[in-house]
């Protein structure tokens, strides 16, 4: 196989976590025969220098300002020149808003084909071959590819980012682009008040069960003592008890936190496929035989109301 | 606007996990009993989009194409009881195992031969292979612009203002059509069809198309597939659930508390 390139994401000047985890699934890729790591990065030589401190062996900064607008239409071209300069036949992206447009943008340009959200990827016969989840979580596909270069998209925190990497390889720049056929007039973020749901070690999510977009406020007061976040599930989201931004699940976030804790959530395929990475589970439900309860280590059955404010106030005690 | 309305038809995505069971042999999904198959969540979203659309403009027509079994007339049916004009069903054994891919084709096929639109409205992906590529490829195969992942879609002058859902929030865009986009669940609820209208619905045209109608019997086919299948199972979970016990609420919650410091986790 003739390498792999990478698009990798920066927010605010610095490195999105997914770029490191792009770099590890490239780095166990190459170590299963798939050749050298490329990774490209919309931004200047510094930025790309740090691509090469996260593992990869080559670093290309593409420095075209049209990229700034994250659009596929203006990022095909870039990947296309870097695609021609590193020679790599795999191509990864993170399942982040740049990568659902992108990778099929580029399958469809390219006339090759692109995997979805992948949790596993691996070399199989001298071929890229990628695992996904499909039937909102229920069921594994394994997917390979007729043609070259294979695509991928990686689902966040699949993978982890190579530690102590540090390579010695060079940076590159091009300044290819397209120009956006679409014109993006606003961005605005979602507040976030507190810690990134994506990076808290503890998870506290309410589901439908609650009953109320009360509950939610419960939960934020065991979850601040436990200086976690709070999710919840599609269900809560679509009552409207909690922002879509906290959603966790196949439509929502993907955490994988030291500690998860389930209030008044069945545990649905689709929520799992955000969730079930998690280390600890533990489920608050009414009912034993929740999908939820099942998966957990620690489970309560009983009503969350009498549960929740009690479990406060015996952590408040052990301090 | 003449609109086209892209809707699947998919097994029952809320199907539990205890009833959902796989051929991993033949690598496909064994129906669930008794549970029938149902219009993609996301695409009735499309349907109501293209509805509100072209009711604010005054006008227009909205058509509606689904690729896949007879049964898809029921996906088909639904729409046209929300209140779309006209159906095509693109069906036939030469579609069998379709991949997401060649599935574009033949959407971006059927739209040619109808002589394009000036919007093609999508679901943000199928709730069956979860994959979101289909939008994009259909504007692909016919030249335009796509905008993906829609919470909200106005019309002004020629262009469409769409407001779309990213990983950390919102975004505004600007597009001119002819333009693809896809609907996501921010969107909000679709109207629910009344007796009256699916009765109305019922005397709405469906036409049926086959390969051979499209010009690509040659690109469907296993042969032609970009996305191979390798294998398709159900992935184990295994119980291993201590459950809390207690006399009371508050003895339960102290306990699950302890056993929680026990293993460092708080
Ligand atoms: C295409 C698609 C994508 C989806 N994406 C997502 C996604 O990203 N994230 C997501 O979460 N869902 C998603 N869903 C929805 C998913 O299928 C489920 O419908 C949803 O997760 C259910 O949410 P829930 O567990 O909160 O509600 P329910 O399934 O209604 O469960 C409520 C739970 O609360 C328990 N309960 C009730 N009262 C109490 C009480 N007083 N005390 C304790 N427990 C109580 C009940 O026993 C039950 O287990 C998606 C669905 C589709 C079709
Ligand atoms: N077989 C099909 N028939 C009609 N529309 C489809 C079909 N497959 C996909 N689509 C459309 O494309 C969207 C995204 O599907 P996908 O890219 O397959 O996840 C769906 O929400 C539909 O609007």
């Amino acid at each position: 196989m003739a390498g792999i390139l990478v698009i990798a994401e920066a927010a605010d000047g610095a490195l999105a976590p997914i770029s490191g985890e792009l770099i590890g699934a490239a780095r166990k890729l190459s170590a299963e025969g798939a050749g050298s790591v490329t990774a490209l990065v919309a931004g200047d030589a510094a930025l790309a220098q740090g691509l090469i401190a996260a593992g990869a062996d080559n670093a290309i900064a593409a420095t075209s300002a049209n990229l700034a607008t994250g659009t596929a239409d203006a990022y095909v071209p870039a990947v296309e020149a870097a695609l021609a300069q590193s020679g790599a036949d795999v191509i990864l992206l993170g399942q982040t808003s740049l990568g659902r447009d992108l990778g099929p943008a580029l399958a469809f340009k390219l006339g090759t084909a692109v995997a979805m959200d992948c949790v596993e990827l691996k070399v199989d016969g001298g071929k890229l071959r990628a695992t996904r989840s499909a039937y909102g979580g229920n069921a594994r596909a394994e997917v390979g590819f007729k043609n070259s270069p294979a695509i991928a998209t990686v689902k966040a925190k699949s993978f982890d980012a190579p530690e102590g990497a540090a390579g010695s390889g060079s940076v590159s720049s091009i300044d290819a682009a397209g120009e956006p056929r679409v014109k993006v007039t606003g961005t605005s973020r979602a507040e976030s008040t507190g810690i990134r749901i994506e990076d808290a070690p503890v998870v506290v999510a309410g589901g439908r069960g609650l009953g109320d977009e009360g509950g939610f406020r419960m939960l934020e007061e065991l979850s601040g003592l436990l200086k976690g976040a709070t999710g919840a599930s599609r269900a809560a989201c679509d009552l409207g008890w909690y922002p879509p931004s906290q959603q966790v699940g196949l439509t929502g976030k993907t955490v994988s936190p030291n500690l998860y804790i389930a209030v008044a959530i069945s545990g649905a395929s689709q929520h799992m496929a955000g969730m079930a990475g998690s280390k600890n589970i533990v489920a608050i439900n009414k009912d034993a035989d929740a999908n939820m309860v099942k998966v957990s280590k620690f489970a309560i059955v009983d009503d969350y109301k009498k549960i929740v404010p009690a479990l406060i106030e015996e952590i408040k005690k052990l301090g | 606007m003449n609109i086209i309305v892209c809707v699947k038809q998919i097994p029952d995505p809320e199907t539990p996990a205890a009833s959902f069971k796989v051929d991993e042999a033949a690598k496909k999904v064994i129906p669930a009993q008794g549970i029938a198959p149902v219009v993609n969540p996301y695409d009735p979203q499309a349907t109501e989009a293209a509805l509100r659309l072209n009711e604010a403009d005054g006008g227009g027509k909205v058509t509606v194409i689904s690729l896949g079994p007879d049964t898809a007339r029921d996906a088909i049916k639904h729409a046209l009881a929300m209140g779309a004009d006209e159906g095509i069903l693109i069906t036939g054994p030469e579609f069998d195992g379709i991949d997401n891919f060649q599935t574009a084709k033949a959407l971006g096929a059927a739209i040619q031969k109808l002589g394009g639109a000036d919007l093609v409205l999508m679901g943000r992906a199928a709730a069956d292979w979860d994959m979101g590529v289909v939008p994009t490829g259909v504007a692909s195969i016919l030249g335009v612009p796509v905008v993906t992942l829609a919470k909200a879609i106005e019309k002004t002058g020629g262009a469409l203002k769409v407001e779309r859902v990213l990983d950390d929030g919102f975004q505004s865009v600007e597009v001119n059509t002819p333009a693809v986009v896809s609907i996501s669940n921010e969107f909000g609820e679709p109207r629910y069809p009344q007796l009256r209208q699916i009765m109305l619905a019922a005397k709405k045209t469906v036409q049926v198309w086959g390969a051979g109608d499209l010009g690509i019997a040659d690109q469907l086919g296993a042969g032609n597939r970009d996305l191979t299948l390798e294998a398709l199972y159900v992935p184990k979970v295994e119980s291993n659930v201590e459950i809390i016990e207690g006399d009371s609420p508050e003895e339960k919650a102290r306990n699950l508390a302890q056993k929680l410091r026990a293993a460092k986790l708080i």
